[in-house]
């Protein structure tokens, strides 16, 4: 009798702590967005933000976000689908390979603080690309990297080998046969782990901050020449993104409504990573039922 | 049907494989060679506190005092160890628990309710941006404490409650995949000889999963160790140790954080700084090899 | 005396320590069927999957000996294996198409082995499909996902896709086991076809399908050869008693 009482409360526990962690993200993201949509406007979203007045917008930090995303995943995504075919088929069981995972596991490890201290160093100082976008994609790339070969490794372990088989058995080289049989079997989840990671780039700050810089100069929105310096499309600029912005905002901003600022810039963070998570989970079912179809 | 392609005279495919294979080479080792860099600039940054400003490294691993712009400049960074430490170990202590509970009503009570909403849920939560958990710790976590316990609010139990709720979600997923990956027959024996539930839980599935737990929970720590803005929003970053969970104190990476881009390189003060670095990047190697020697563990 | 298409000498495989096959030589003619026999696990498959070199992708896995085709040893070292298994094709127990179109599950090999032009595909396209027996019911659908087919459909694809790249012999690793009576019916009918112009290797679990199809019959026992002799021969009046002992379905 005694031992059913204990288990039941044991589970009632196991539910109770269950319900606390939905309850804990409902209301996470209940404060954000409620403490945060309200400020969110038209105007919030476009203009420049205001260092000591009130009405700053995020529109720069918003563009600089989505800028440096495309140019981390244009550098990430040649570079760590390679390696990750590398690692799944060209890699022999020796101790080269189990060195590499080492390597890769560490890297994976590394606290994003550590690897924007080594984009200082290297992207910023010693090749000199200074504090700009340029420096920040680098560096996001290196944070970004032994997750999506890792993706890319999951993607090609997931094909069946009949299917290279049959490539190969066709007379048809390695090479040609994971990138024409292999990669497309594999596009379902590579594309959703690669949507997540953009989604983990896009939240991303302490990377950022000795790289692309904390500071966002004046950008001139009609002027789309990429090596024009007050152009936003310059690849050398130093640009504040998104996440950084939240973190100056809260620990320097001076301005009368930075509390809003701040929960209005989160909010808008915290959507567009829903959005990431929705759209990669959205796209990797369709992506599957389309290769998958029996029509 | 025309002549045969004779593939035995031209071959063109061999130099296709051997791009294909150099390609990939080139993006693994680009990954080794960014790393090996890596290692070799923070070290040569960070040891250069000790060999070129002549700073002792017993005085930086044991001293109490960091004030690196006085006239006799102090590099004690004792404080910033015992910070992250302590912050990293509470957040385990408070998440280890509520993962696990977690994973077993995902595994063992609800399963089809715990993949169809829980699953979701905590990816969510790990999908969250550290600024964003530094923020609502910031304006949510920091003033309740102020209003409960006697301070400031902020400090050690700040940081590790928000560091908590960011590494339950690693802490989650492994437990899961570590109950998921039990045989039935395990279970079934237990709950054939008449145990109940939380009997077979606490005296097979808990015993059995114990090295992977551990993974999952030494997982958590490494991740809340590196962590820095969110921690460093709701620290304080005062430099010495606190006497209380509700006391301003310092982390190695709010030290970082906060100083690093007012200092100018190649100064002590900086150098200092990169010393912090070196110790991070030394204590994500110790974390890497536990991991390594539980996953051994975790397969025999 | 026939052409020999293909002639393995001494032939070892190991899988580590472990020998699957030892010590097998044998000779097939161009032009015709030789089916391979015997119990499961008795090396039948893994000497097959050899003659193409298919061996070389499982890790631990060492051919040693000679194969013959032509006048070149395509098992020694060097031997540019992708030009091989252009001429040795292969069709797997399972059906496996290509996760694309129809269409695209066939002109896929031609195309990489330099037939650019979109009319020549056309042309392979329909002729590999028609003399896989198969043009008539896909002819509308050519551009559907050949996932869409039966799994005899699905099969003879994959008989359609090996000679699109217009190989001297196919190697068919029991290719009807996992089809039904009527589409195991359609695959032998297929074979007989082919054997005008290939040489053919099967390996069958099935010794009616054997004596249907083949004109030579080799039984392998333990990894070894017992009996290799034309397939009327070894069905009515084999030399070893361990032969009559399988066919009659003693063991096995």
């Amino acid at each position: 009798m005694k031992a059913k009482t204990v288990d039941k409360i044991a589970t009632g526990v196991f539910i109770g702590i269950a319900a606390f962690i939905v309850l804990l993200l409902a209301s996470l993201l209940g404060y954000i967005l409620v403490r945060g949509v309200s400020h969110i406007s038209w105007q919030f979203l476009t203009s420049p933000p205001q260092t000591i007045r009130e009405g700053g917008g995020i529109g720069p930090q918003l563009f600089n976000s989505v800028f440096l995303l495309v140019l981390t995943m244009i550098i990430t995504i040649p570079i760590g689908i390679g390696a990750g075919i590398y690692m799944s088929e060209y890699a022999k069981p020796n101790k080269m390979t189990g060195f590499i995972r080492l390597v890769v596991e560490v890297l994976s490890s590394f606290p994003s603080i550590i690897v924007g201290l080594f984009g200082l160093l290297v992207f910023v100082n010693f090749f000199d690309f200074g504090f700009s976008l340029f420096s920040g994609a680098l560096a996001l790339t290196v944070f970004n990297l032994p997750l999506m070969v890792r993706i890319t490794e999951q993607g090609l372990k997931g094909v069946p080998l009949s299917q290279k088989e049959a490539s190969l058995a066709l007379g048809i080289s390695k090479w040609t046969t994971i990138r024409s049989v292999m990669l497309p079997v594999a596009l379902p989840v590579i594309l959703t782990g690669t949507i997540l990671a953009a989604g983990r780039i896009f939240g991303e700050a302490a990377a950022l901050m000795f790289t692309a810089g904390m500071s966002s100069p004046r950008l001139d929105f009609t002027n789309w020449n990429p090596l024009d310096a007050v152009s936003p499309l310059n690849p050398f600029r130093p640009a504040e993104t998104l996440a950084v912005h939240i973190w100056k905002v809260n620990s320097e901003g001076i301005a009368p409504d930075t509390p809003e600022i701040a929960a209005g810039a989160s909010a808008v963070l915290v959507i567009l990573v829903l959005v990431f998570n929705l759209g990669a989970r959205m796209l990797g079912r369709y992506v599957h039922r389309k290769f998958t179809a029996t029509k | 049907m025309a002549k045969s392609y004779d593939r035995l005279e031209g071959k063109p495919h061999l130099t296709e494989e051997w791009v294909g294979k150099a390609y990939t080479f080139v993006c693994i080792m680009f990954l080794v060679i960014t790393i090996s860099s890596m290692v070799y600039f923070v070290a040569s940054k960070g040891l250069s506190t000790f060999l070129v400003n002549g700073v002792n490294v017993g005085d930086l691993l044991t001293g109490l005092k960091w004030n690196p712009e006085a006239d006799i400049p102090l590099f004690g960074a004792l404080p910033f160890i015992f910070g992250s430490f302590s912050t990293s170990i509470l957040a385990a202590i408070i998440a280890a628990p509520l993962g696990f509970c977690a994973a077993v009503f995902m595994v063992e009570i609800a399963p089809k309710f715990g993949r169809k909403y829980m699953q979701p849920v905590i990816e969510l939560l790990a999908g969250i941006p550290s600024v964003v958990y530094g923020f609502v710790g910031l304006s949510v976590i920091v003033p309740f404490f102020r209003d409960t316990f006697p301070g400031q609010g902020i400090g050690i139990a700040a940081g590790a409650v928000v560091l908590a709720v960011m590494i339950l979600p690693t802490i989650t997923t492994i437990a899961t995949d570590a109950l998921a990956a039990l045989p039935a027959g395990l279970k079934e024996g237990s709950y054939a000889l008449g145990s109940t539930r939380y009997q077979t839980i606490s005296r097979i599935v808990l015993p059995t999963t114990l090295p992977a737990q551990m993974t999952g929970i030494v997982l958590g720590i490494a991740r809340a160790f590196g962590e820095a803005l969110a921690v460093q929003m709701v620290i304080g970053n005062a430099p010495h140790i606190p006497h209380s969970l509700f006391e301003s104190t310092s982390t190695l990476t709010s030290a970082i954080t906060l100083s690093m881009g007012n200092t100018s390189m190649g100064s002590v003060h900086n150098n200092a700084l990169w010393s912090l670095a070196l110790i991070l990047m030394l204590m994500t190697f110790v974390f890497v090899f536990i991991i390594r020697m539980l996953e051994r563990r975790s397969k025999l | 005396m026939a052409e020999i298409a293909l002639s393995a000498k001494n032939l070892s495989v190991h899988y580590g320590a472990h020998g699957a096959v030892r010590n097998v030589s044998l000779d097939f003619a161009a032009k015709s069927v030789t089916a391979l026999i015997g119990p499961s696990g008795c090396g039948k498959s893994t000497f097959l999957r050899s003659l193409n070199r298919m061996n070389d992708l499982i890790p631990n896995c060492k051919v040693t000996g000679e194969i013959w085709m032509k006048d070149r040893d395509i098992n020694a070292p060097g031997t540019d294996v992708v030009a091989i298994r252009q001429k040795i094709g292969m069709v797997f127990q399972r059906p496996n198409p290509f996760h694309k179109s129809i269409y695209e599950n066939i002109a896929y090999g031609p195309r990489y082995h330099g037939v650019k032009n979109k009319k020549k595909l056309d042309e392979i396209v329909e002729e590999s499909l028609t003399r896989a027996a198969l043009w008539d019911e896909t002819k509308d659908r050519l551009h559907k996902s050949a996932l869409a087919l039966s799994g005899g459909q699905q099969q003879r694809l994959c008989i359609a896709r090996s000679i699109a790249v217009k190989p001297d012999m196919i190697l068919m690793d029991e290719p009807a086991s996992a089809l039904d009576p009527v589409s195991t019916a359609k695959i032998e009918e297929l074979i007989s076809e082919l054997k005008r112009e290939f040489c053919i290797v099967i390996v069958t679990h099935n010794m009616y399908q054997a004596a249907r199809v083949s004109e030579k019959t080799a039984f392998f026992l333990t990894g070894q050869v017992v009996e290799y002799d034309s397939t009327d021969k070894m069905f009515t009046d084999p030399e070893r008693a361990e032969t009559s002992d399988y066919i009659s379905g003693r063991f096995g």
